[in-house]
């Protein structure tokens, strides 16, 4: 808070003219110096509209120091005439006749802020002497606010208990918050956003009505990754190339020994209305452990069990959780990702009820334009490949998968012969990229984690 | 999914129309293709190798077309467009027939007992009086080697060798040898080689070598030689000088050995399929005889046309459509399923051409017809299946954990399953045979040795990540680890744990000890003994010794807490101290 004499002083000059006044021409006049006259300026500016004040610049000339000293002493030349002698008086000396100093006179108009009556050539002359500079002033042009007043009452900055108590805030006047500064950051942590997305699609599964499967078991046999689900044992998925295999546990050792003989019989010979692949299904193949790369390994289980039950009920199912895939990694590929899944079994299902299902699905990810595209898959026939019309690229992107398990699958499960299982899949994390406009998909997923990236996302609403 | 090349034009021309490129696209869509790219020669080779490079080569629009894995029919330009002009009821699909030689016994192939060992089957076929064209040779070249990458399983399961039948006599001799014994001028090569020096020139042969190794350990190696002791070929690897085919072969001898018979059928009915529309007698193909180390013999190729039997019904109901019983059979018919309406109105007979290996039970006939339906055409409905959704209980309480862990001021991090054997064992100060840990045997690098058996790792390696954050870092995860358990049918078991580090300038035990308290008291455990909960000292190489405590909840040990070693710290590039929880949550289902 500057000086209050000052301040007041200040105010009854203003009060004084009508115009205004300049800071500088104020500091001067009551020979202080400017910056307590800045001061005192901004500290009325805080106030509110008591004054207002713009600030300008004005340039003029100063003597340098050498000048300072020319303008006590003389020029350099007058110093030397009168310091000869008295006694003698050198030739040289005859040639002065009346010694006049142009340079002190010059200069001492300066000092005295009268600079004008040089003419500019005069003055550049005493700059490259380097007796002259020529300096810039900011001043303020100060003039009255709306709310001038001669007399100031101190500011309060923050609201206290004891002025709530005694209620003196009613007659106090407080400094304004300056709201364009940002608050101070909460002391929190921060959820994953992922596992943000995770949390909505759940969700959008349990809204509607889907009941989640129990996925975790990261390890699984060939069994129920592959041959369950009718993948021919010579299928390249099952090649070392795109699987992780285990070496220990290196087997699975327990079988439902029925079911794995329907199954050794359709892959091998056909049934169920199907002529099967014909070759020589091997039971070391579907015992090797692997990484699933698939949840639906799970949902084989879990169609294998309900075909298990004394009656059939429809059912409804959903995951999400990590697969494994030993893939070439890039921007977009890791060695492990989230598979999220729907499967619904029930009596009569078609596949435009499997379109019908999905477009609910996407309707509440704020995707309303699909569309299908036959493709294959070796366990669901029909298999569709979902695409939706993305409005910023102007052109259809795939965004999941989907189809209805087929009857060599179902069949030697137990399940009865009218039921029909749809089913889709997509990743987690390519809407989530999407959604956080995330390119490498290592500073999402995994210990590179950008954590400043957690920090600041935002919440996920997928509809909007 | 495999990918087929082929020139804009020409197909245009086969096609007998031209089509924008978004039309053609559009074509795609509705018959389970995709247009992948329009490109060219010149394109390629300049985006692969530099424009100068791409000087002179072809500019000729390249339409690459990616083909479902199982469309063995539609992986050249004849097979496409055939497929194309039947959807669209410009064409109706040829009937392909095996014929007998006019004039003279069909050409045999001897299998001798040898091969039993190394590749035991092969089949043969003969394409009589074809005129090949530059287009046609190289899509016949090319065909061949998309079957191979694709339906052969990288020539694994079949191989294919073709060669002028006018250069060489049969009857021709399938056997093995060892491959000392094997001596032959190999394709485009200048001298004879033995089959071992031949695997050791493609040792660095960048085609050929990923195909040695499916014979390279054997005793013997198969050999196809014709009546004068002339090699054909030497399967899966290569074929003889002697008999390639040129432009100006007439007659093709085509053999498939193989280690899948059914595979092998499929792959010689595609190769003569696909071309034999170039023979004088188009759609003809000439039988060859297989005969097998027991005296038995067949002819090839099969080219089987099998029937099957539906109802309309069921494919309006799989559907989801209500067309007449007529109406369907002629949208299989547009597929190449021949189709006829059954006397009684409601049945329709489906005939599965040759081509259509991929053709195996009814619901692939369904999906034909909905497909010639178009399914942008069915109307979407909605299942009435009513059920009431369940969470798996282990996910809900992670779920609420992780909601309560963040409001608690930790940041949660979600780290990989797999990681390197030094990630859970040396780096925590633990001895890998303590880790129960599951072992990856394929891992192209040692980021996938393991699964882990902690969060921890995944967590310090987190906060190595993120140094430059300001302090303190409070880290946690909620997810599973995977230990091997003898009690489960593979041999492991997922198990769900809460992790969380605080990594500060003070190791901050009492934060991680608030943390665990929190924990407990949204699980409504209380301190104290009996059903309460407690820690007491505990050693664990992993922590600073006397700074770990073992946790006990309702009478169980279900973790650890407490200040990391200083070699941990160390070993994960940190530098200052870092007290972690880590927690068995599913004791508390």
């Amino acid at each position: 808070m500057a000086d209050t004499g000052l301040v007041e002083t200040l105010l009854r000059r203003v009060e004084k003219v009508d115009g205004g006044l300049d800071s500088q021409d104020v500091a001067t006049s009551l020979g202080v110096d400017h910056q307590a006259i800045v001061g005192a300026v901004k500290s009325l500016l805080a106030l509110g509209d008591v004054i207002s004040a713009d600030q300008r610049s004005s340039k003029h000339w100063e003597l340098t120091g050498e000048g300072c000293e020319i303008a006590e002493q003389g020029s350099h030349e007058a110093r030397v005439v009168s310091s000869i002698p008295e006694e003698g008086m050198p030739q040289s000396q005859l040639m002065v006749e009346h010694l006049e100093d142009l340079v002190r006179d010059k200069l001492l108009l300066v000092q005295k802020g009268q600079a004008s009556q040089l003419e500019e050539k005069e003055k550049n002359e005493l700059k490259k002497r380097k007796l002259l500079s020529e300096v810039t002033v900011k001043s303020y042009w100060i003039t009255k606010g709306s709310c001038f007043s001669t007399t100031i009452t101190k500011q309060e900055t923050e609201l206290t208990p004891e002025m709530i108590a005694s209620g003196s805030w009613k007659e106090k006047k407080f400094k304004p918050y300056n709201f364009e500064a940002l608050g101070v950051a909460p002391d929190c942590g921060h959820l994953h956003p992922l596992m943000k997305v995770r949390t909505q699609f759940r969700q959008i599964f349990l809204e509607m009505g889907f009941t989640e499967m129990p996925t975790n078991n990261f390890i699984e046999s060939s069994f129920w990754n592959f041959d369950s689900l009718f993948q021919p044992q010579q299928h390249p998925a099952r090649d070392q190339h795109d699987t992780f295999f285990l070496s220990d546990p290196a087997q699975a050792h327990e079988f439902p020994q029925d079911y794995l003989e329907r199954v050794r019989k359709v892959h091998s010979e056909g049934g169920f209305g199907s002529q099967g692949y014909k070759y020589d299904w091997k039971i070391e193949e579907a015992q090797k452990n692997i990484l699933r790369t698939h949840t639906t390994a799970v949902s084989a289980r879990m169609l294998y069990k309900l075909a298990q039950q004394e009656k059939f009920t429809p059912v409804k199912y959903f995951s999400i959780d990590r697969v494994f895939r030993n893939e070439t990694l890039d921007a977009t590929h890791l060695a492990e990702f989230h598979q999220i899944e729907g499967v619904v079994a029930d009596y009569g299902l078609t596949l435009g009820d499997l379109m019908g299902i999905l477009h609910q699905f996407f309707n509440k990810l704020g995707i309303t334009k699909l569309r299908f595209k036959p493709a294959y898959n070796p366990y669901t026939e029909p298999s569709m490949e979902v695409f939706s019309y993305h409005e910023g690229l102007k052109k259809w992107v795939e965004v999941g998968n989907s189809g209805m398990f087929r009857p060599e699958m179902l069949l030697p499960m137990g399940l009865p012969e009218g039921v029909t299982v749809i089913a889709w899949g997509l990743s987690l994390e390519r809407p989530t990229m999407i959604k956080y406009g995330i390119n490498n998909i290592r500073e999402l997923v995994g210990h590179k984690v950008n954590l400043q990236m957690v920090y600041d996302s935002p919440v996920c609403r997928l509809d909007s | 999914m495999p990918t087929v090349s082929v020139k804009r034009d020409l197909l245009f021309h086969a096609l007998g129309r031209t089509y924008t490129d978004e039309e053609f696209d559009e074509l795609c869509f509705e018959f389970g293709l995709e247009l992948d790219e329009i490109t060219s020669e010149k394109d390629i080779i300049s985006r692969e190798q530099g424009d100068t490079k791409a000087e002179g080569a072809s500019d000729v629009i390249l339409y690459k077309i990616d083909v479902p894995a199982n469309r063995y029919d539609l992986l050249c330009l004849e097979g496409l467009v055939r497929g194309l002009q039947v959807f669209k009821q410009k064409m109706e699909a040829p009937r392909y027939r095996r014929v007998s030689p006019a004039s003279s016994e069909p050409q045999r192939l001897v299998i001798t007992e040898e091969t039993t060992a190394v590749r035991p089957h092969a089949v043969a076929a003969v394409l009589r009086n074809i005129t090949f064209t530059q287009e046609r040779y190289d899509s016949f070249i090319e065909l061949q080697e998309k079957l191979h990458q694709n339906v052969c399983r990288k020539r694994t399961l079949v191989a294919i060798g073709t060669h002028d039948l006018d250069t060489i006599s049969g009857p021709f001799t399938y056997t093995a040898k060892p491959p000392g014994d094997i001596r032959f001028k190999p394709l485009n090569q200048a001298k004879e080689y033995t089959a071992q020096e031949l695997m050791s020139l493609y040792k660095t042969d960048s085609h050929l070598r990923h195909y040695l190794h499916i014979i390279e350990d054997e005793a013997v190696y198969p050999v196809i030689y014709d009546s004068n002791g002339i090699v054909l070929s030497m399967p899966p690897i290569i074929n003889g000088d002697h008999s390639k085919i040129s432009l100006n072969t007439k007659n093709v001898f085509i053999e498939c050995t193989a280690t899948d018979l059914t595979k092998a059928k499929i792959v010689l009915d595609m190769m003569v399929t696909m071309f034999c529309e170039y023979c004088e007698e188009p759609f003809t193909v000439e039988e060859a005889e297989v005969v097998y180390p027991d005296g038995r013999t067949c002819q090839y190729p099969e080219l089987a046309y099998r029937k099957e039997t539906l109802s309309a019904d069921f494919i309006n109901r799989k559907v989801g459509i209500s067309e007449s019983t007529e109406h369907i059979a002629q949208l299989l018919t547009k597929m190449c399923l021949r189709s006829e309406v059954m006397s009684d109105g409601e049945q329709i007979e489906v005939e599965i051409p040759p081509t259509r290996s991929d053709v195996i039970h009814a619901c692939d006939i369904m999906e034909d017809a909905a497909m010639a339906y178009g399914f942008n055409n069915i109307p979407r409905t909605t299942p009435r299946t009513y059920t009431i959704a369940n969470q798996l209980p282990l996910n809900k309480l992670s779920e609420l954990l992780r909601q309560d862990l963040a409001a608690a001021g930790f940041t949660e991090a979600l780290t990989f399953a797999l990681c390197s054997q030094e990630d859970i064992a040396d780096k925590l100060l633990k001895n890998i045979s303590e880790t129960r840990a599951c072992r990856i045997s394929n891992p192209k690098t040692a980021e996938f040795q393991v699964a882990r058996t902690t969060l921890l790792s995944g967590l310090l390696k987190t906060v190595a990540a993120n140094r430059k954050m300001p302090l303190p870092l409070r880290l946690f995860e909620i997810s599973d680890v995977v230990l091997k358990d003898e009690s489960k049918d593979v041999g492991a078991r997922n198990n769900r744990r809460l992790c969380a580090v605080y990594y500060n300038k003070s190791p901050g035990f009492e934060v991680i000890h608030g943390l665990m308290d929190r924990v407990m008291q949204l699980l409504e455990i209380k301190p104290g003994q009996g059903n309460g909960y407690h820690i007491q000292a505990a050693d664990d190489s992993t922590f600073f010794p006397g700074r770990c405590a073992e946790i006990f909840a309702c009478g169980k040990s279900i973790g650890r807490l407490g200040v990391l070693h200083p070699d941990v710290i160390n070993r994960f590039e940190l530098t200052m101290p870092c007290s972690a929880l880590d927690i068995d949550i599913e004791h508390f289902l």
